[in-house]
């Protein structure tokens, strides 16, 4: 059982969501994502992403993408992604990986599996590697006992979510929408009935993510999904603050309030 | 699980899980339409009284004086309508679009041969067109950019990344995850996730199909060499397929050299690349230590990606096909000299094939058949060569 696994049934035993929070290791710089991962936890939220930053994120929209650009202008390689896992891991929350497949496969698949656990991380989330394509991850991961997530889409038919999903351990990402990741100023009516579609095939927790960016959204999403996963938001505030220090406070602030959201939706 | 679409340990499909259903979807469409008589003779007779297939043979003699005496036969995709191999895997992906029921299409572009062809297919067709296209091949490609424009089409210039070919994928891919319900992702070279390394191979196979019986009644034998040059990989795997199982003819890929595989500045992916996975395919990929893509440099903007179809990764382990670089200048030569000894501009990507041809026919001598795949016309890149060459404009 990893700490993602203890999270979400502790979440689930308080009638609740867990908030979950992206971020790309070396963002806005190798201290400054280190002092954002700091303050989100400071400010409630239960589990951290750390973003593999890659070159060509085709999942990503324009807020991550330059996110990503940024930090990799800054030489942020694997053994920083794994350094930043550790912060994350430091404060106590629970901490994943989120990463392109090829990251993966340069760095060594069983290598890359085992410094996630070495480093306390709880799992990793592969938006671009199938279920197909997965033997010699999924045995990596049962190996070094931590969770492979995968996402699911709106498009995804049944008998898929019930392959995909049984592959699965920490949380089901459920995509809220059919398109990259970005702020939207409202969550899809897709998401309700991906959740509930698969419900209908998993006992695992259920995580949307895509396009939330408010208290009100978590909200609504905390009706029926178990994690509201909160990326570009966090990002597009500390691309436009004035000063680090201002970036950080409004991520605090915003963490904050999302952390009340995924506490009211029930 | 399913082995579909891998070659040996490459292709397969890395892609977000969204894109699965419409992969799945156009898996069953390409392969019910190449069991369906009346897909096949459709596509042939627009081939026939559109494209202007079978293309044509021509024998270089001239040029040939340069290649050690090889007779050397060119395959004259640059005739076909629009002036590239581009309008076969278009037409046939435009044809499945519409049996799929739906009615917008993307595509990216380099050089903008691709972007052209479907823009070309798109009016035919009456369908939506928008084209990707990294910013700096915009400026470079300028008068395909307007061709584009005249047909009807959108042309969405990416000033992503490196600006290029590999960023006008990513910025597609982006398109189709969102827009996926409507729109079908019209992939111009056999690279991506499968089913597009094998599609797109089966609508320009019937190149060396044509080829094989031409060069079979004008010399009485098979060729001993065939070279085409290698982008993404379409135009070669399309004139190599029918021969493969001819083990005696060797197939020689020429990949683009830029300023010299040693210089780090070039796009020469199977000669300078490692095994990796890039727009959700694996095969060679030009890469740094930590999986991150390196970016790619070419005089040729249709040649200038890091990355390559996973049949050529496969066919090169294997030992069927070999893969060489030919450098910028290297081509350019073989540009001018193709122009002033046979009255034909080609592409500059083809050039890197007729550099590639001049090296290989001394090697070989002159008993040796050459073929080579005139993939394009060089209409799109007079700007290009005449500041190269320094002809005012
Ligand atoms: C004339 C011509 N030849 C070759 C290529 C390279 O593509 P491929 O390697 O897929 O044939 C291009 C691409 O734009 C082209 O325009």
């Amino acid at each position: 059982m990893t700490q993602l696994d203890a999270v979400m049934a502790k979440v689930r035993a308080e009638n609740r969501a867990a908030l979950i929070a992206y971020i790309p290791a070396g963002f806005p710089s190798k201290q400054g994502c280190a002092k954002a991962i700091q303050a989100l936890a400071d400010a409630g939220v239960d589990a951290i992403e750390i973003g593999f930053p890659y070159s060509d994120p085709v999942m990503d929209g324009p807020i991550i993408q330059e996110a990503a650009e940024i930090s990799l202008k800054g030489g942020t390689n694997a053994a920083d992604v794994f350094a930043t896992l550790k912060v994350a891991t430091d404060t106590g929350v629970a901490a994943v990986v989120m990463t392109y497949w090829n990251p993966i496969e340069r760095y060594g698949v069983d290598q890359f599996a085992q410094s996630i656990a070495d480093n306390g991380g709880s799992g990793v989330i592969t938006p671009d590697l199938t279920i197909e394509e997965s033997d010699r991850w999924l045995a990596a991961t049962i190996r070094s006992q931590i969770n492979p997530i995968y996402v699911v889409a709106p498009s995804t038919n049944d008998s898929r979510l019930a392959a995909v999903t049984s592959k699965t351990g920490g949380f089901v990402y459920a995509a809220s929408l059919m398109g990259v990741t970005g702020t939207r100023t409202t969550v899809s009516s897709d998401a309700s009935n991906l959740v509930s579609r698969v419900r209908a095939v998993s006992n695992l927790p259920i995580s949307v993510g895509l396009g939330v960016s408010t208290r009100e959204q978590a909200k609504s999403l905390a009706a029926y999904a178990d994690g509201v996963i909160v990326g570009s938001a966090f990002i597009k505030l500390l691309l436009e603050a004035e000063s680090e220090e201002k970036g950080l406070d409004a991520i605090s602030h915003l963490a904050k309030e999302l952390a009340l959201g995924v506490r009211e939706g029930r | 699980m399913s082995s579909a679409g891998r070659f040996g340990e490459y292709g397969g499909r890395f892609v977000p899980e969204a894109l699965i259903g419409a992969l799945n979807e156009l898996e069953i469409a390409h392969n019910t339409a190449q069991n369906d008589p009346l897909f096949l003779a459709e596509l042939a007779e627009l081939h026939r009284t559109y494209t202007g297939r079978p293309s044509i043979i021509t024998e270089a003699k001239r040029f040939a004086e340069y290649a050690g005496g090889a007779r050397i036969f060119l395959k004259r995709e640059d005739l076909n309508h629009t002036g590239s191999h581009k309008i076969n895997n278009v037409l046939g992906q435009a044809l499945l679009t519409k049996r799929m029921g739906k009615k917008r299409i993307i595509a990216e572009t380099g050089a903008g041969q691709h972007g052209v062809a479907s823009a070309t297919a798109a009016a035919l067709m009456g369908l939506d067109c928008v084209v990707y296209m990294g910013e700096e091949d915009t400026r470079r490609q300028a008068l395909n950019v307007a061709r584009m424009k005249l047909l009807g089409a959108e042309v969405v210039p990416v000033t992503s990344g490196s600006r290029t070919l590999k960023d006008a994928i990513n910025e597609a891919m982006r398109d189709w995850v969102t827009n996926v319900a409507d729109t079908h992702y019209l992939l111009g070279t056999v690279a991506g996730p499968h089913p597009f390394p094998t599609m797109v191979r089966d609508f320009h196979k019937v190149i060396g199909e044509e080829a094989r019986e031409q060069m079979l009644a004008l010399t009485g034998r098979l060729p001993d060499a065939i070279l085409a040059c290698v982008g993404g990989g379409s135009n070669a795997i399309g004139i190599f397929n029918a021969f493969i199982p001819d083990s005696a003819v060797r197939l020689i890929g020429l990949e683009a050299g830029g300023d010299g595989v040693e210089t780090g500045r070039h796009a020469a992916t199977i000669t300078g690349g490692t095994p990796g996975v890039l727009h959700g395919t694996r095969s060679y990929v030009l890469q740094d230590a930590n999986g991150q893509t390196v970016e790619s440099h070419s005089i040729s903007a249709g040649l200038d990606y890091p990355g390559v179809g996973p049949e050529h990764a496969y066919l090169h382990d294997i030992g069927r096909a070999e893969y060489r670089a030919i450098n910028d200048d290297a081509a350019m030569a073989a540009f001018s000299l193709l122009s002033k000894t046979e009255g034909i501009i080609p592409a500059i990507e083809t050039a890197h094939a007729l550099a590639g041809a001049l090296v290989v026919g001394r090697e070989l001598g002159p008993q040796a058949n050459l073929l080579i795949n005139l993939s394009g016309r060089g209409d799109k890149d007079v700007q290009t060569a005449a500041q190269y060459f320094g002809i005012p404009l």
